[in-house]
């Protein structure tokens, strides 16, 4: 008790001491102008530089994935592009041959219509022509037999009536 | 196990580092009552004569610890290293009828700021070399922690826009006071943050900026109708002068909190101490006084920290205050708060 009474007596903690108050404001004063200079200028200037390099690493690092995703879209959108072309290429390709085929297909068919058609003309002549030399032939073979006839029973009136009644029949079996 | 007492040992160790500084501080005691010392053990055992002798000792013995108090707590001019001797410091003849004298605390002001220097320069020259990808360490990274919280938390957080021209100060004085309130807690080192001078000046700058700041943001014309707190002009005769007090109750309860916490600290643990010689008891001085005071010393680290923050914060929070350009209400209510 008596310790503390002494302390609070003796009243010089608050005293004032214009010489201590010269010295603490003169030093301040100069510590703080010298450590402006010193130190909290290049560390501020530091911490700051800090602060926005790590902002603009961030911000770059956002860019770049934004670009990335940008470039991934139009590679999909080319592709889908790409694809939707080969489907058309092979469809048109497709319809050009079906197309083809068929003209092919028709040409082909008409030609050998055209060409049985012509194989049945020529057949017709040919068999009009083998007609017409049967005809000469079985001519010819009559007038012979009717030669033999001729020369071996010569009766003429008879033999008269007999080969045109012949020739008549011949005729009107050709027609 | 045997790592076990490796440790113990250490910890020995630790305890010692912390008590020989308080042993010593209390030596010019323990010297002065050696002589009684011898026969303390025989007062205690019940002796009638010895107690009437202890207890006619007991006044001046109160007294002269007291003094040694008070001795460890102000200022002079006489830096002790006991028991080594002592140094006096020159005396300087007044100028202007000031005397400005070389005292202990100016010593140890200047100990701090050269201190100040040293590491600073060292950390300043660091990050002068160091790039932006680079990353502190050490020291460096040390301070950095410092610097970055004083930044952000306490100069960004209460300030707001335009805090980097209160920077500079806002970590100059906490760097000092934390500085000043460590070095006090050193062998020999004295607190100057303990002395109401050193604290009243450098709560001075703190309202010298307060009010630049206030003078800055609102005008001249802004500044005197914050004095009148926007009452009705019938009653500015009473609250100009409750807010032209309200200016200064700022800057003096800054001063009256360090001063008064650093040296609140020392005495109590000067005193723990001293209960031991008054008493003449090592029973008292093993359970009370040397336990105690090393839980002191410990807190009184803890406040060494705390001050310095909380002077820094509140200067802060006062240039926020000042140069908020929200309404008065605000004002009060910040003030009011604190």
């Amino acid at each position: 008790m008596l310790t503390s009474g002494a302390i609070l007596l003796a009243g010089s903690l608050l005293s004032p001491n214009p010489g201590l108050i010269f010295w603490t404001a003169i030093t301040f004063v100069i510590v703080l102008l010298i450590l402006k200079k010193i130190a909290w200028g290049p560390i501020i200037t530091a911490l700051e530089e800090r602060e926005k390099g790590i902002q603009s690493s961030i911000d770059r690092a956002h860019k770049a994935k934004d670009e990335a995703e940008s470039i991934l879209r139009k590679n999909k959108e080319v592709l889908a592009k790409a694809d939707a072309e080969a489907d058309k290429i092979i469809r048109e390709g497709k319809e050009y041959a079906d197309k083809l085929r068929a003209d092919i297909t028709g040409k082909a068919q008409e030609e050998s219509k055209k060409m049985i058609a012509s194989a049945l003309n020529a057949i017709e002549q040919e068999k009009q022509r083998a007609l017409d030399v049967l005809r000469n032939e079985v001519a010819d073979l009559a007038v012979m037999g009717a030669e033999k006839i001729i020369k071996t029973a010569l009766d003429a009136d008879m033999q008269k009536k007999i080969v045109n009644s012949m020739i008549q029949d011949l005729s009107t079996k050709r027609n | 196990m045997k790592r076990l007492i490796v440790i113990r040992t250490r910890a020995l160790f630790k305890v010692f580092a912390i008590l020989v500084p308080l042993l010593f501080s209390g030596y010019a005691v323990g010297g002065a009552t050696s002589q009684h010392s011898a026969n303390a053990p025989q007062s205690v055992v019940g002796d009638p004569a010895g107690e009437v002798v202890h207890g006619a000792e007991a006044v001046p013995e109160e007294e002269k610890a007291g003094d040694v108090i008070m001795h460890h707590i102000l200022d002079n001019n006489v830096i002790s290293f006991d028991p080594f001797g002592e140094i006096h410091l020159p005396k300087i003849p007044p100028i202007g009828g000031v005397d400005i004298s070389i005292t202990k605390h100016v010593v140890m002001l200047w100990v701090v700021s050269a201190m100040l220097l040293v590491i600073f320069s060292v950390v300043g020259s660091k990050y002068k070399k160091m790039t932006a990808r680079q990353a502190p360490s050490g020291l460096v990274n040390a301070m950095e922690a410092l610097v970055e919280f004083i930044r952000v938390d306490v100069a960004k957080a209460n300030i707001g826009t335009g805090y980097e021209k209160y920077l500079t100060y806002l970590l100059t004085v906490f760097f000092f006071i934390l500085l000043c309130n460590l070095l006090g807690l050193v062998p020999y080192g004295s607190t100057a943050t303990g002395n109401v001078n050193v604290t009243l000046t450098l709560a001075t700058f703190t309202f010298f900026l307060t009010q630049s700041a206030a003078l800055k943001a609102h005008g001249i014309k802004g500044y005197l109708a914050h004095l009148t707190g926007g009452t009705h002009p019938a009653l500015w005769i009473i609250m100009i002068p409750i807010e032209f007090i309200g200016l200064f109750t700022k800057p003096v309860a800054l001063t009256i909190r360090l001063f008064a916490n650093m040296t609140a600290g020392h005495i109590v643990i000067l005193s723990l101490i001293f209960i031991s010689f008054i008493l003449k008891s090592y029973i008292v001085a093993v359970v009370m006084s040397v336990p105690f005071s090393i839980f002191i010393y410990l807190l009184e680290l803890f406040v060494a920290f705390l001050q310095a923050f909380i002077f820094t914060m509140l200067s802060a929070l006062f240039i926020g205050l000042a140069s908020a350009h929200e309404g008065h209400d605000e004002h009060e209510a910040g003030v009011s708060s604190h």
